[in-house]
């Protein structure tokens, strides 16, 4: 099964970024290249600046130094809403819009930045929560559906913009265990299907099996990165095989 | 007769009520109903745009609007419905004459606003940020995630509060009789006291405040209505598991987390 029809996908690079929050510098320079159609994973302990680190590729923050090209081309100076259409992101807490139907989340930025019709938006919608499997629940509230559910129909809204790049912050971390599967294998589709992803996570399986790099994140820089059998199994820095140590 | 049936005429006249009774429906309720609407469509209107301004990241919008709600709602509606309608009416009698009416449903509008600018800000600030950042991560402008997500979720929160700044409006549409209204423009507190003055019987006034509960009384229900909708309308407990699950799960990871 392939979740969506990904031929335009782009390769991803992040180069010397800084971001500093007052006297809290939060990204010292991180470094980060994803090829076309590549997966990678950012692993790392929590405030390591990983989270962040997502928000700068697509501008959800800028940073304040450093540069986040798409294909070779810096994003820096285009326009930062034409640019998240462009680079999609999943949250942790999925932040559907609650008071909207499962459809009207996904047909939403269809309609009114696509300018889609009505018909064409819904049938797009429709399909795309047909690739992750909640077709039945178009005409529910997102606060009908489970955790996992919501993260799908999350990842449908996203998708549903024909994105070049997929970022996942923490997506399954808010998940009770059972419903964590269903949402990794969206994931793992996608990435098989070609999609560029940026995916931050605490699932050393996921990471293990789908990522090509594995990208270790601690205070604000990328310590160690490399193919996940090497940070896996040959883990040079210190830093690295303490983390692995605790989390595996 | 016995002082307390005295006390029983002053107040429950039959003839009294059925005499005023005909102006009040005719003349009294129509408008105050036009008054309460006008004042209320136009008072939510200015309102949403306070409470815009009110959070607005320019100075030069927040202070003003902050301003603008301290002296509106620190004024008795009184004082504020006799400055403008008498203050206002030397440019009134330039645009549309020497009718007070209009004036009276602007200050009206203005109270209204200042509080409605409240109560939608509070709204609107109370959803979470969140929401902001997942309608701006798929590509909407700062404008159209508030137009399109936050504003609209901000404003359901606080609907029970708007409609009981509605019933506030009603009740202070009866203020307006300060300014001087023509006959066929009273209404129905200026009706019920008319008749209360010349009869010295207080049953026509008591009439007045029976069509004031009719108007309020009913809308608390609606306040409670909606109150108890927005609390159970969201099922607060999910399905436990995605039992709709037909994904083919290829290369999901198993076995492998630990």
């Amino acid at each position: 099964m392939t979740t969506t029809a990904t031929t335009t996908s782009v390769s991803l690079q992040a180069r010397d970024v800084h971001l500093a929050f007052g006297p809290n510098r939060v990204l010292r320079g991180v470094d980060l290249s994803v090829q076309r159609g590549g997966t990678a994973c950012v692993i790392g302990p929590s405030g390591s600046g990983k989270s962040t680190l997502l928000r700068t590729l697509n501008r959800l923050i800028e940073p304040d130094r450093g540069d986040v090209l798409l294909d070779g081309r810096s994003v820096l100076r285009d326009d930062p809403d034409a640019l998240r259409q462009r680079v999609g992101l999943v949250f942790q807490q999925f932040n559907l819009f609650p008071h909207m139907s499962v459809l009207r989340n996904v047909t939403l930025a269809l309609r009114r930045l696509r300018k889609l019709g009505e018909d064409e938006a819904v049938a797009v919608a429709r399909d795309q929560l047909e690739l992750v499997g909640l077709a039945g629940k178009a005409d529910a509230r997102p606060a009908q559906l489970s955790g996992g559910q919501q993260q799908r129909v999350a990842i449908a809204r996203a998708l549903a913009l024909r994105p070049e790049v997929m970022l996942f912050d923490e997506a399954t971390s808010a998940l009770d265990p059972e419903l964590v599967k269903g949402v990794l294998g969206v994931m793992t589709d996608l990435s098989s299907a070609g999609m560029t992803m940026v995916v931050v996570t605490h699932e050393m399986g996921f990471a293990r099996h789908v990522a090509d790099t594995v990208a270790f994140m601690d205070r604000g820089v990328v310590l160690e990165a490399g193919p996940p059998e090497r940070i896996f199994e040959g883990a040079e820095h210190p830093r690295l095989r303490r983390f692995l140590a605790q989390v595996l | 007769m016995d002082p307390l049936s005295t006390l029983w005429e002053t107040f429950f006249d039959a003839d009294a009520m059925r005499e005023a009774l005909p102006e009040m429906l005719t003349v009294g309720l129509p408008n105050t109903l036009l008054l309460a609407a006008s004042a209320a469509l136009l008072g939510t209107v200015f309102g949403l745009l306070l409470a815009v301004a009110g959070i607005s990241r320019s100075r030069w919008l927040r202070w003003p609007a902050r301003v603008y709600t301290d002296v509106f709602r620190g004024l008795p509606a009184a004082a504020t419905i006799l400055l403008i309608g008498v203050g206002l009416a030397p440019l009134g009698m330039r645009v549309w004459g020497p009718d007070p009416y209009p004036l009276g449903v602007l200050a009206l509008s203005l109270i209204a606003a200042a509080y409605i600018g409240e109560i939608f800000r509070s709204g609107i600030q109370s959803v979470e940020a969140a929401q902001l950042e997942g309608a701006r991560a798929l590509g909407f402008s700062w404008a159209d995630a508030m137009r399109l997500v936050i504003i609209p979720q901000g404003i359901r929160r606080v609907l029970p509060a708007w409609v009981n700044q509605l019933i506030a409006l009603i009740k202070d549409s009866s203020l307006v009789y300060f300014l001087g209204l023509v006959a066929s423009q009273r209404e129905l507190f200026r009706i019920g006291q008319d008749y209360a003055a010349t009869t010295g019987n207080e049953s026509a006034l008591l009439l007045a405040g029976l069509f004031y509960l009719a108007l309020t009384v009913p809308l608390t229900h609606v306040v409670n209505w909606i109150d108890r909708r927005l609390r159970n309308g969201r099922p607060a407990t999910a399905p436990a598991d995605d039992e709709d699950d037909d994904l083919a799960l290829a290369g999901a990871p198993e076995g492998d987390r630990r």
